[in-house]
């Protein structure tokens, strides 16, 4: 009989009780009596969300291909189950094996937004591990991050061991054989970190300490000891036809979000928009061949049975072979009734025929992302999207039967003026007119549907916009206001559908993406006043956050209304993206007097990350 | 081709919805290369009709489903390549042809289940529970709160009860219900446990029983009852 760490009269009780069952189809499982390293590996949200993320599930297939390890999933219980486990006195179990996670050599934590900081704390705490890393014993697992959010790992620095900085592929096996061979030697805790220390991309927070000046900003910032690293180097596959990838990946039993089969195409981006995180982390860009992801295509249809196919990475229509990829998805996989997604696709007449062949038109609807409504605004953020390519795709479309467009769009960018915002709405507008334009009355089924959705814009580390302010949540709301004003007064405001995002959520991300290590104290207080799946509008309540500061006496405004200088020193400097900080400054400054920078594979602008020895910008110019 | 499948639903599946098993299957039939079709279209599905939803928390040896396939293949050769991507408490037992028509509809078949339920440790098995079952049976009328579509209402569920009785076998005594079930008359397992307990005036309540289906039943015209199973024919191709 399996083992069940709840029970069946829980599991009865609660909603969705496959989300904790384990035992999924392609699930690993192994003798523990004959694992050396037993590695519990978490997406600190719930199931569905935690199961279609694909990070987790390439280094879940690595890890278990090694003999000497045995890694299992641990997701955030939902609320309902939280409160069960805690009356209980349940400690959080890992799905595969349902045993206590407390006693595993290692707990992993993806840190993917800094929406999900309590849930991070939750899975601690439910898992009787103590919060900070200092007060964990020898008998404690190794807490550490990895994802995204470990490029300002400050604000989490007291709650982990350590952090790994950069793709996963690269040094977690040099990580896990120096823990086997230091738990042989039965060393502690302590030494293991030291030692863990000196592996590229290791980062371990408390070997290291800062200094403030009276004003709040940094004053020094570095390592306890002369041998350990001042700087932490980012990870980076360089060769992406040699990595291994997840040719079995899990089929959960219930719904998740992402419910396909995922071929990532390539990471990295090519267009350098300054807003963004991930364009700017995982450059260069670097492509996976057309013929191995054939092969992974087939592998995984074969170990699933999944209805769906989905090409993964930032921008699709910039991987050179797209063309000889989605041919042969479409004729291979079309035929046995396999749908085809194409996320992040130009509009273009290539992808509206691949749309129109993979997708019904009349239930689908295209997707623009021009981020601001203006030209001008566009060029302070390098969006290399013009009004002539939405509109040239829109009619494109248009005359091939679409009549529902989407577009999205960011409020409280860099410069932003109310004509800026006012232009979301006139963009709107032309589109709207542009299909009674293109479209005789005859053919038309009734009017076009225009959604706009506009999200307020948070600075991250990193990019050109590190260095910006940010508004207040009046100010948020009042910007999208002018844009719901503007939306009412055009001619084809019947056709145009106006959203936008809740203000105070914004706020707390931008404190929490920029923060330093005295933010950490905030998100305890906020947990401890019963903050939890912060990223969940049901659950959301900013009053526990605001009670946070207040108590702590941190000043959310020193993180989000201030510009800050470029001589300042920022929490994330010590770690080394490639990407150079000159480059960033660069890019600050011409984005100030509204320049546009060319993609990589237009011309190299410098950024640094050529370094790296590979990648596109690399390629062309050897 | 028309064929009906058997399975059961045990273990971890039992928490496992009927939506959520639908897709399951999708995707086994799917990896087993079996040739199902699909409905015309612009969005193509899967041809599958299960017979009768199964709750969540009850276990099932009696569950249908039926489907229409392309090319045909043998009843042992499916069922191996079936069980061999079943996840652990699916298991595949009967792979037969039925005649296009009335035989095919499954869910249209139904009129009856037969269910078991147990009570998890068979020492709190109440000594009195076969007598009173006897005497519950012969009521004329019981009368219950039935929920339904719109809203709570009064129902008599006495002609709904077929056989309910106490039985027993290795494992301990246990209730033996067969229901009626369907579209013209359904009646959950859970409801009759409540209205005997109710009878009986038990502090138990049906969630503390472990339910399980053995079987779906169709009426012939002779009134006599016929397993859903029955009607089909072995493939040997």
């Amino acid at each position: 009989m399996k083992k069940s760490a709840l029970g069946s009269r829980i599991l009865l009780e609660i909603d969705k009780p496959a989300r904790y069952l384990g035992n999924e189809i392609n699930a690993v499982y192994k003798d523990p009596g004959k694992i050396d390293i037993r590695f519990a590996m978490c997406f600190p949200d719930v199931y569905e969300i935690g199961m279609s993320h694909l990070g987790i599930q390439i280094l879940y297939d690595m890890f278990n291909r090694r003999e000497d390890t045995w890694c299992e999933r641990v997701y955030s219980p939902w609320v309902d189950l939280d409160h069960v486990m805690r009356e209980k006195k349940i400690p959080l179990f890992a799905l595969e094996s349902q045993e206590p996670v407390k006693d595993f050599d290692f707990l992993g934590i993806t840190i993917q937004y800094e929406m999900c900081y309590t849930n991070i704390l939750q899975i601690l705490d439910l898992a009787g591990i103590p919060l900070h890393a200092d007060m964990r014993g020898d008998d404690m697992p190794i807490v550490i991050g990895g994802g995204p959010c470990t490029y300002n790992p400050e604000p989490l620095a007291p709650f982990f061991d350590m952090f790994y900085i950069g793709e996963g592929e690269v040094v977690y096996d040099d990580l896990l054989d120096l823990y086997k061979e230091m738990k042989k030697q039965g060393l502690g805790r302590k030494e293991f970190l030291r030692r863990a220390a000196l592996i590229p991309g290791i980062y371990v927070p408390s070997l290291y300490e800062v200094t403030y000046n009276e004003d709040g900003t940094i004053a020094s910032f570095g390592p306890v000891s002369d041998d350990l690293p001042r700087v932490i180097e980012k990870q980076l596959v360089m060769d992406m036809n040699a990595v291994p990838y997840p040719e079995k990946p899990i089929i959960p039993y219930i719904k998740v979000t992402q419910d396909r089969v995922a071929l990532e195409i390539q990471r990295g981006c090519i267009r350098g928009c300054r807003f963004c995180q991930a364009g700017m982390i995982y450059r260069p860009v670097r492509e996976r061949d057309e013929a191995v992801l054939e092969e992974y295509a087939r592998k995984m249809m074969e170990a699933t049975g999944h209805e769906e196919i989905s090409l993964c990475s930032l921008s699709t229509s910039d991987y050179s072979q797209i063309r000889e990829l989605i041919d042969h998805l479409i004729e291979n996989y079309g035929k046995c009734n396999v749908n085809l997604s194409l996320p992040s696709l130009r509009i273009d007449s290539f992808s509206l025929d691949v749309m129109s062949k993979v997708q019904d038109i009349k239930k689908s609807s295209l997707t623009f992302a021009p981020e601001a409504g203006s030209q001008r605004l566009r060029n302070v953020i390098n969006k290399g999207l013009t009004k002539d390519d939405i509109l040239g795709g829109a009619s494109e479309a248009f005359r091939g039967g679409w009549d529902k467009v989407k577009l999205y769009f960011m409020l409280g960018l860099p410069t932003e003026n109310d004509s800026d915002r006012e232009d979301i709405a006139n963009l709107a507008d032309e589109i709207a007119a542009l299909y009674y334009e293109t479209v005789p009355k005859e053919k038309r089924r009734g009017k076009c549907q225009i959604t706009v959705s506009t999200s307020f814009f948070v600075p991250k580390p990193f990019t050109p916009f590190q260095w910006a302010s940010m508004h207040t949540v009046d100010d948020y709301l009042a910007y999208a206001r002018t844009v719901n004003h503007r939306v009412h007064e055009v001619l084809n405001h019947k056709s145009i559908r106006y959203n936008w995002h809740q203000a105070d959520v914004t706020v707390l991300e931008g404190v929490l993406a920029r923060g330093d290590r005295r933010c950490s104290a905030v998100i305890e207080e906020a947990y401890a006043q019963g903050a939890l799946y912060d990223a969940w509008t049901e659950c959301w309540d900013y009053s526990r956050w605001e009670e946070a500061f207040r108590r702590t006496g941190v000043d959310p405004d020193f993180y989000t209304r201030r510009e800050r200088t470029t001589d300042e020193i920022l929490p994330w400097d010590f770690i080394d993206i490639g990407v150079s900080r000159a480059f960033l400054e660069r890019e600050w400054k011409r984005a100030l007097e509204e320049k546009v920078t060319p993609n990589c594979r237009e011309k190299c602008s410098g950024c640094g990350a050529a370094r790296f020895g590979g990648g596109i910008c690399y390629e062309n110019k050897n | 081709m028309k064929i009906r499948i058997k399975f059961s639903k045990t273990g971890d599946m039992r928490f496992i919805g009927h939506l959520d098993l639908m897709r399951c299957f999708q995707k086994i039939f799917r990896r087993s290369g079996i040739d199902i079709r699909f409905s015309e279209g612009l969005s193509p599905h899967m041809i599958m009709s299960f017979a009768s939803p199964l709750g969540v928390g009850l276990t099932s040896e009696g569950e249908y489903v039926d489907i229409e396939i392309g090319v045909s293949v043998s009843s042992e050769e499916a069922l191996k390549r079936l069980n061999s991507q079943a996840p652990e408490g699916v298991c595949f037992t009967g792979f037969t042809e039925v005649e296009p028509g009335k035989a095919s509809k499954a869910m249209s078949l139904v009129d009856a289940a037969d269910y078991e339920a147990r009570v998890e440790e068979a020492a709190l098995f109440s000594g009195e529970w076969a007598g009173k079952a006897e005497a519950f049976s012969a009521l004329p009328s019981v009368m219950v709160d039935k929920e339904t579509k719109s809203g709570v209402t009064r129902a008599d569920i006495a002609p709904m009860i077929h056989t309910f009785e106490v039985r027993s076998d290795e494992r301990g005594p246990f209730f033996f219900m067969r229901l009626a079930s369907g579209s013209s008359a359904n009646l959950k397992p859970e409801l009759a446990l409540d209205a005997f307990f109710a009878f009986t005036q038990s502090d138990v309540s049906s969630s503390d029983l472990l339910i399980h289906r053995k079987e779906l039943y169709t009426r012939l015209p002779d009134g006599s009852f016929a397993s859903l199973g029955s009607l089909g024919k072995t493939v040997t191709v």
